[in-house]
C-alpha cells in the first residue's frame, strides 16, 4: 500500500516553540504541588530563622539586620532555584523527552530557550514571594522605588545568567541525583558571600574568597539599590560600582556556560 | 520509488563499543520492517541514527532520499518517534501532550487539537484525554507516546522496542493499533527483542547481531532458512515421555528434546510430513497414549541460533 505524503507545512518557528515548550517546563512545575509548597515553606521558614534567631547576635553595621539580610536572600533565592532546573534537565534526559524534543523539526535553540524561559517566569514567582515575606518580617526600602526597581531587573538578569550554569550542570549530570547532588554545591558557597553576615566579620583568608565572589558583589548590589546611601557607607562603594560588577559577573557566566550548553545539546 | 530508508556501511561507535560495524539495509514503501536482534546488537543506535538524534561516523544514511547528515531538518518533518522509554509530560494531560507535540511540528492551534482528537480516538484514549498523563497506566502511556509519534502525520514510524515491559493485554492491544496504522498507509520501522513480535507485525525482518545485518527477509522465508521443521508431541502420562522420547529419537536419528513439566517431547526433522508418518507409526509402536502431535515450523528462537550461531539474549 503506498504511503500518503504528509502535508507541506511550514515548521514551527522558533518564537512558537520556544513558548511550547516554556509552557510544559512551567505546568510541570505548577502541577507538582509539592515543589510549589516545598520550595516556599523552605525559604520562608530560613528567613525567619536568620531574621529572628540569628538577628539579634549578627552585627549589620549602620543597618538593621532584616534590611542587610532581606537583599541576601532574594539574591540567593535565585541560586537555589537553579537547583530544580538541573534535575528538571539531567531528568528529561534520562526520560526520553529530549530524545522527542530533538526527533521534532523545530529550531535548534528552541529547548533550552525555551526551559531558560520557563525558569526566568519560576524565578520572578520566587522574587516575588520572598520579598513578600521580608516585607511581612519588616523589611523596607530606603533608597528610593526606582532603585528598587533596578535591584529587582538586576535579579532577573542575574537569574537568566546563572540559569545557564545550572543547565549546563543538568545536561552533563548524567542522572537527576547527580545533578542535584552537584547543585547543591551552591549552598556552602552562598555561606561563604555576604548575603547573611558582613563579609568583614569572617577570617581573613575566607574573607578574601568571600569578597571576591561574584554572590558577594550581587548581594551588594540589590543591598545599596535598597537600601540607599545607609547601604553605600557601610559598603564602601557606591551602588554603581556594585551593579556595573555583577552585570560583569553575568556577562561572563552567560559568555562561558552557554556555549557548553548548547555544544553538550547538541551533541547528544 | 524511492526506499523509505537507504542505509549503506553504517558504523558507529561509543568509545570503545562498537555499535554499528557496518550496517546495511533498505526500507521500501509500504512496509513494516522489523529490525530483530539481542540487547547490544545495534538496533536502538540504529534508530537514534534515522532519526538524527546520533550521526553516524561512517556510512550512508537516507530516509525517503534525503541525507540525515545534510539534511537533518527534513527527515524530522517525516518522521515520528517512539521510544522505549515513554517520553510523554506526567504533568500533562493526554490531550495537552499530544497538541504540544502537534504544534511543534508546525501545526497551528486549530489543527492539533483536531489531529490531537483523532490520533485520540484512533488509540482508544479518548476518554482519557482529559487526565494527567501520571494517572495512566503504563499501557496507557506507551499509547499515548504512540500518538505523540502519530499526531504529526509522519511519514515513518519508528518504533524502538514499543511493547517491552508491558503487560500481556497491552501488548496484544498495542500490536492492533500499530497494525491499523499500517493499514492506513504508514511506513514502520521497529525494533524488537521480542520474536513473535516480529512474527506478528513485520512484512520483512531484518535480523541484526553486533553492528550487522545477518539474515533477511519474510518471517516465513526466516523460518525456512532455519531449517527443520519440528515434530511435538503432548504425552498424557508422564512415565511415557522415554519410551516417546526413543520413539521420535529413532524417526530421523535426531536428538529428542523432553520437556519434564510440560510433558512434551520433540524432535527436529527433514522433510516434515513424511516424517510424521513414520512418527505415528512409530508411536503407536510405544503404545504410549498422546494427548496431541503436531508438526510445526521452528520458532524464530531456533531461527536465530541457526543464523547467528548463539540464541538471542
Amino acid at each position: 500500500m503506498a504511503s500518503i505524503a504528509p502535508p507541506i507545512r511550514p515548521p514551527a518557528t522558533l518564537p512558537v516553540s520556544t513558548l511550547g515548550i516554556a509552557k510544559r517546563t512551567l505546568l510541570k512545575f505548577l502541577r507538582t504541588p509539592q515543589l510549589v509548597v516545598l520550595g516556599t515553606i523552605q525559604g520562608a521558614m530560613f528567613l525567619l530563622i536568620f531574621r529572628y534567631v540569628f538577628g539579634g547576635a549578627i552585627g549589620a553595621g549602620g543597618l538593621s539586620y532584616v534590611d542587610f539580610l532581606v537583599p541576601g536572600f532574594i539574591t540567593t533565592g535565585i541560586l537555589f532555584s537553579g537547583i530544580g532546573a538541573a534535575t528538571g534537565v539531567a531528568e528529561d534526559l534520562e526520560q526520553g523527552f529530549v530524545d522527542r524534543l530533538r526527533s521534532l523539526p523545530i529550531p535548534r535553540s528552541a529547548v533550552l530557550a525555551g526551559r531558560a524561559l520557563a525558569d526566568t517566569a519560576m524565578q520572578v514567582w520566587g522574587l516575588l514571594i520572598t520579598t513578600g515575606i521580608g516585607f511581612a518580617v519588616g523589611f523596607r526600602i530606603h533608597g528610593g522605588v526606582p532603585d528598587a526597581l533596578a535591584a529587582f531587573g538586576l535579579l532577573l538578569v542575574l537569574g537568566f545568567a546563572f540559569e545557564w550554569l545550572f543547565i549546563t550542570l543538568g545536561l552533563f549530570a548524567g542522572n537527576a541525583q547527580a545533578a542535584q547532588g552537584m547543585a547543591l554545591l551552591v549552598f556552602p558557597l552562598t555561606f561563604v558571600s555576604s548575603a547573611y553576615v558582613p563579609v568583614q566579620s569572617m577570617p581573613g583568608w575566607l574573607q578574601a574568597v568571600a569578597e571576591h565572589q561574584p554572590i558577594t558583589v550581587m548581594v551588594d548590589a540589590v543591598r545599596a539599590l535598597t537600601q540607599g546611601p545607609a547601604a553605600e557607607t557601610l559598603l564602601g562603594h557606591s551602588a554603581g560600582f556594585y551593579v556595573v560588577r555583577s552585570l560583569l559577573w553575568a556577562a561572563a557566566i552567560v559568555a562561558i556556560f552557554v556555549p557548553l550548553a548548547v555544544a553538550r545539546y547538541r551533541r547528544g | 520509488m524511492t526506499p523509505t530508508i537507504e542505509a549503506v556501511g553504517l558504523r558507529k561507535r561509543f568509545g570503545k563499543t562498537v555499535a554499528l560495524d557496518g550496517l546495511d539495509l533498505v526500507a521500501e514503501p509500504g512496509q513494516v520492517l522489523a529490525v530483530l536482534g539481542p540487547n547490544g546488537a545495534g538496533k536502538t543506535t540504529f534508530v537514534r541514527t534515522v532519526a538524527t538524534l546520533l550521526r553516524p561516523d561512517a556510512g550512508e544514511l537516507r530516509v525517503a532520499g534525503h541525507d540525515v547528515r545534510r539534511e537533518p531538518q527534513a527527515v524530522r518533518r517525516l518522521i515520528g518517534l517512539a521510544g522505549q522509554s515513554a517520553a510523554v509530560e506526567p504533568a500533562m494531560t493526554g490531550r495537552e501532550n499530544l497538541e504540544l507535540v502537534a504544534r511543534l511540528f508546525g501545526q497551528d492551534a486549530r489543527s492539533a487539537r483536531a489531529n490531537s482528537t483523532r490520533v485520540l480516538a484512533q488509540l482508544g484514549l479518548a476518554d482519557a484525554a482529559g487526565r494527567l498523563a501520571r494517572t495512566y497506566s503504563g499501557g496507557m502511556r506507551r499509547k499515548l507516546d504512540l500518538g505523540a509519534s502519530l499526531v504529526g502525520a509522519p511519514r515513518l514510524l519508528l518504533l524502538d522496542e514499543p511493547t517491552t515491559g508491558l503487560d500481556p493485554r497491552s501488548r496484544i492491544e498495542l500490536w492492533d493499533a500499530i497494525r491499523d496504522l499500517v493499514e492506513q498507509g504508514t511506513d514502520v520501522l521497529l525494533t524488537t527483542q521480542y520474536l513473535d513480535e516480529a512474527d506478528h507485525l513485520a512484512g520483512r525482518i531484518v535480523i541484526i547481531d553486533r553492528g550487522r545485518v545477518v539474515a533477511a527477509g519474510t518471517p516465513t522465508e526466516l523460518k525456512q532458512r532455519a531449517g527443520r521443521n519440528v515434530i511435538e508431541v503432548h504425552v498424557r502420562d508422564r512415565a511415557d515421555l522415554a519410551a516417546v522420547a526413543a520413539a521420535l529419537a529413532a524417526v530421523d536419528h535426531g536428538e529428542a528434546q523432553v520437556e519434564e513439566a510440560t510433558r512434551r517431547v520433540s524432535v527436529a526433522v527433514e522433510a516434515g510430513t513424511d516424517r510424521l508418518r513414520d512418527a505415528l507409526r512409530s508411536l503407536d509402536a510405544a503404545g504410549a497414549t498422546l494427548d496431541d502431535i503436531s508438526l510445526r515450523p521452528p520458532t524464530l528462537d531456533e531461527v536465530f541460533l541457526a543464523l547467528t550461531g548463539h540464541t538471542a539474549a
